[in-house]
């Protein structure tokens, strides 16, 4: 396994690959236009205007090898791409190779890891590639026997023909195959024969994380590699005025003390680099470094300030997005109604890794080491900065230690292009944790205002949500200030806007200067919260069970994982404490939360009760996903866990607050993490179906702060309508 | 600056660096040794911890002249072969997400079982409850160290 470093031409793939020449080697190729995609080999894509991305490549040893697209940021996509592609082409994982594959959008289609796209966007393509591979062996190998290529099948890198007793190693076959044209259509195996697909195989990445070798960004070294830490404004938009490094140049080891811009949603903000000998020199240098800074431009926001005129913009008419009926009217004449605003708060990103990222600007050159999540779009800019063709910008993917959607942004690299380009020389540009934590971009804070109606008959009989917060598409200058925000749905279940008369869904964006960003599951992480606490507050008021209140709007797919949920969590006996006295019932709550977000569905219930101490604690968490089409169950077991416990976090534990105009929250310290000792006993079941394959990475996070939520109220009758709350503080 | 003789995983690297560097940045920039991982540099997160003469500490708050001749044990010098009874567990239990924690989370779980050999869910919470993980690998972090303890029992 390693990391490549150089562009991914045919040629130079079959260096990396360690192939000789002789081999079969497949692609996804796509036309000029770039919207037909056809299965290529190799040597034709060279005579053709198709260009090839070469994802699979066989030897003449049978040795396989697989170009992962994707960066791998901890969910796993290292495993799922190649699991999907051996299937399909019968061989064994440990018969295969992986290789991370550098930026070059035209190569590979989009490369971003974000809204759990992996396995989503590409699993048929991917299916189908390495389904090709097995169909041209086969047919070599039924040619050289002289037999019909139906009667032979493959299996662990062999083509087998059971009744003469005869076996082809795919190193054999290789060069002959090569020579065929790949299948226009080829049959995909059914899935109750995968062998590999859905296994909880274990990830090939594991061993390097387990002994200090697996490369992350700030891993990365290059010979005469110099190490730089920014001063940025901390107010987001200031100007450097001027600055003061006389004692900066003191320190001993640091060597460059320069002004640097970084492109933060194509808008320059400014810096002062302090560049070292090592990591602690240049953070020490900065430590004594005195910049003046303009901020006058802009307002200094406190977080009191913002959430009065959210709270003041919901009461305004939003730019309406999806609506149905006529929520006002219904809302004005009915008799059973509710109405509540809720409140979610900003949060930082918090990698385990801070960003970080190197780069190498020579004269014609420029080359990127970083952990990204999105290596093309970084292409992409810097292409246009230093007005340099693709095949001169090289972006190398290392390991990331977390994204959650920070990752996929290009003001980093950018920085540490343009120190390297100014200095002349590699260089490391390292954040703080202080700086990775103040400077965001952050998940937005929300206020949302819901008033809904309930039938006679104990139905949803209107929603409407009314959202205000930063619109994070509205960061770009000159960007469209009056379009509604196509997210204010996000998490919410399809299947209500089937059985829901009036609905109406809008927001108000807030305007401020503080940067706000993708955060794991983007809007659906703070929509949820809203929509799961409210239309548990409407099942209260049609005094119908939290399930079967949802149950009545929603189609069967739905109802299978309800069905599912209500099993596992023994959610009817839930208030019968066998064989316990009467009040031990009063003890323990229940909540339930459902959301749908990037095409997955997940379900969750928290179970609370309270210690000896009067304190309420989480006993346990169910959690239930349909994501349709899926590879590795192990994989999305640990994304599941992985999101209850990010959300857990967001909703007890931590959140940025803003004080004129800077991020108040700089480190653990004080943006408090869960802890080993914090986690609550997780049950987790997928659902099997075909459905179309949805994310994992990302839609079990929404559901479980209103499902925790819910579930105090249940024990205590107390509704929490703002985040974060501390489970100390509930009495 | 001043020259220092680092004794990391039972090889003594002769480097020359302020004395005030934490241990931390000198193990990584100075010798070039990566496994060992910053994630917060204030003693708050885990993931830079590595043995002294045997005790986890915190390599990003301590001064790199307290550790000079000193035996200094880094996630590299446990195995490189991943045959070490904890990196055994961990990868049966499939523990990494991301994995940037996972040094941090390794040597402090094996300080624990060389004092705890079969370590209680309270003992674990002591132990580990200064190291964050963000991907949330919490639950199978105190399944791992449990399975070493199993394996440690059958050896
Ligand atoms: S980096 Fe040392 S404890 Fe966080
Ligand atoms: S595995 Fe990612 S921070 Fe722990």
């Amino acid at each position: 396994m390693e990391t490549t470093d150089r562009n991914l031409s045919r040629r130079n793939f079959i260096k990396i690959s360690g192939l000789t020449g002789t081999a079969l080697t497949l692609g996804i190729g796509f036309s000029a236009s770039g919207k037909d995609m056809a299965i290529v080999r190799a040597s034709s894509a060279e005579t053709t205007s198709i260009e090839v991305n070469a994802w699979i490549s066989i030897d003449t040893q049978g040795k396989v090898t697989i170009i992962n697209h994707r960066s791998e940021m901890g969910q796993g996509s290292f495993q799922s791409v190649p699991q999907m592609i051996a299937e399909e082409l019968e061989v064994s994982l440990d018969q295969v190779n992986i290789v991370f594959a550098p930026g070059n959008g035209r190569r590979y289609g989009s490369q971003v890891t974000g809204g759990s796209s992996t396995i989503r966007g590409s699993y048929q393509k991917l299916l189908r590639l390495g389904a090709s591979a097995r169909h041209m062996l086969i047919e070599t190998a039924a040619k050289r026997w002289g037999v019909a290529a139906g009667d032979c099948y493959a299996e662990n890198g062999e083509v087998i023909h059971k009744a003469l007793g005869k076996k082809l190693n795919y190193g054999d076959l290789v060069t002959e195959a090569a020579k065929l044209e790949p299948p226009k259509e080829v049959k995909l195996k059914n899935p109750k024969d995968y062998k590999i697909i859905r296994k909880p195989l274990p990830r090939q990445d594991t061993p390097t994380k387990v002994n200090g070798k697996a490369i992350f960004g700030l891993d990365f070294k290059l010979p005469g590699m110099l190490y730089a830490v920014v001063e940025r404004s901390p107010r987001f938009q200031g100007k450097v005025v001027k600055f003061d490094d006389s004692e900066t140049r003191k320190v001993p080891g640091v060597k460059f003390v320069l002004k640097v811009n970084r492109d933060e949603f194509d808008n320059m903000r400014e810096g002062v680099a302090v560049v070292a000998t090592n990591t602690w020199a240049a953070i020490q240098g900065r430590k004594v470094l005195k910049v003046e800074w303009d901020d006058s431009a802009f307002p200094h926001h406190n977080s009191e300030e913002l959430y009065a005129k959210m709270r003041e913009l919901v009461k305004g008419d939003p730019i309406s997005f999806r609506t149905m009926g006529n929520t006002a009217k219904t809302f004005a004449k009915a008799e059973k109604k509710v109405e509540a605003t809720y409140e979610t708060p900003y949060e930082s990103h918090s990698c385990m890794e801070p960003l970080n990222c190197v780069a190498n600007v020579t004269d014609d050159k420029c080359e990127i080491w970083g952990p990204i999540q999105g290596p093309d779009w970084i292409q992409q800019n810097i292409c246009g900065h230093l007005k340099l063709p693709p095949e001169k910008v090289i972006v190398n993917m290392t390991f990331l230690g977390g994204g959650f959607g920070r990752k996929a942004f290009t003001d980093y690299p950018y920085e540490a292009v343009m120190i390297s380009k100014e200095i002349k020389a590699p260089v490391q540009v390292v954040w703080t944790r202080e700086d990775d934590m103040t400077i965001g971009p952050f998940r937005p804070g929300m206020v949302y205002q819901c008033k809904g109606v309930v039938t006679e008959g104990g139905r949803i009989g209107s929603f409407e949500t009314k959202i205000s917060g930063q619109n994070m598409d509205l960061q770009n200058p000159g960007a469209d200030k009056s379009a509604y925000n196509s997210s204010d749905t996000e998490g919410f279940l399809e299947g209500y806007f089937n059985s829901i008369p009036h609905y109406s869904f809008g927001d108000s964006p807030l305007d401020s200067p503080i940067p706000v960003m993708w955060w794991r599951s983007v809007y659906a992480s703070t929509n949820a919260f809203a929509f799961e606490s409210f239309l548990d507050e409407l099942a209260v008021k049609a005094e119908k069970d939290p399930l079967d209140f949802r149950r009545q709007h929603l189609s069967e797919r739905y109802q299978l994982l309800i069905d599912k949920l209500e099993a596992v969590s023994n959610w009817k006996a839930r208030k019968k404490n066998e064989g316990l006295p009467a009040e031990a019932s009063a003890k323990v709550g229940y909540g339930v939360a459902i959301t749908e977000c990037f095409s997955s569905i997940v379900g969750e219930v928290v179970k609370v009760s309270r210690d000896t101490l009067g304190k309420v604690k989480i006993d346990k968490v169910w959690a239930v996903m349909d994501c349709g089409w899926y590879v590795n169950p192990d994989i999305i077991k640990a994304q599941i866990e992985g999101s209850i416990i990010m959300a857990l976090g967001a909703s007890t534990k931590h959140e940025t607050t803003f004080k004129d105009g800077k991020a108040v929250e700089r480190n653990f310290d004080s943006y408090k993490m869960p802890r080993i000792q914090d986690t609550p006993e997780i049950e987790i079941y997928v659902m099997d179906n075909e459905e179309k394959a949805g994310g994992v990475g990302e839609p079990a996070l929404p559901p479980f702060t209103p499902a925790l939520t819910n579930a105090i109220f249940d024990l205590t009758g107390k509704r929490i309508r703002k985040l974060p709350f501390s489970l100390d503080s509930i009495a | 600056m001043a020259t220092i003789t680092l004794k990391l995983n039972n090889k003594s690297h002769i480097i020359d660096a302020d004395p005030k560097m934490p241990l931390l940045w000198a193990i990584r920039d100075l010798v070039g040794l990566t496994g060992t991982k910053y994630g917060c540099g204030i003693a708050q997160c885990g993931a830079c911890t590595v043995h002294l003469e045997g005790k986890p500490v915190r390599s990003c708050s301590i001064p790199v002249s307290v550790a000079a001749n000193k035996n200094v044990t880094t996630i590299e010098g446990l195995s490189s072969d991943n045959s070490d009874v904890v990196q055994r567990a961990w990868i049966l239990e499939q523990v990494p997400q991301c994995g940037y924690c996972q040094s941090g989370q390794i040597m402090a779980a094996s300080a624990l079982l060389k004092s705890k050999p079969n370590p209680s869910d309270k003992d674990i919470d002591m132990a580990m409850q200064g190291h964050i993980c963000r991907c949330g690998t919490y639950p199978r972090i105190r399944k791992a160290i449990k399975k070493a303890a199993q394996l440690m029992a059958q050896k």
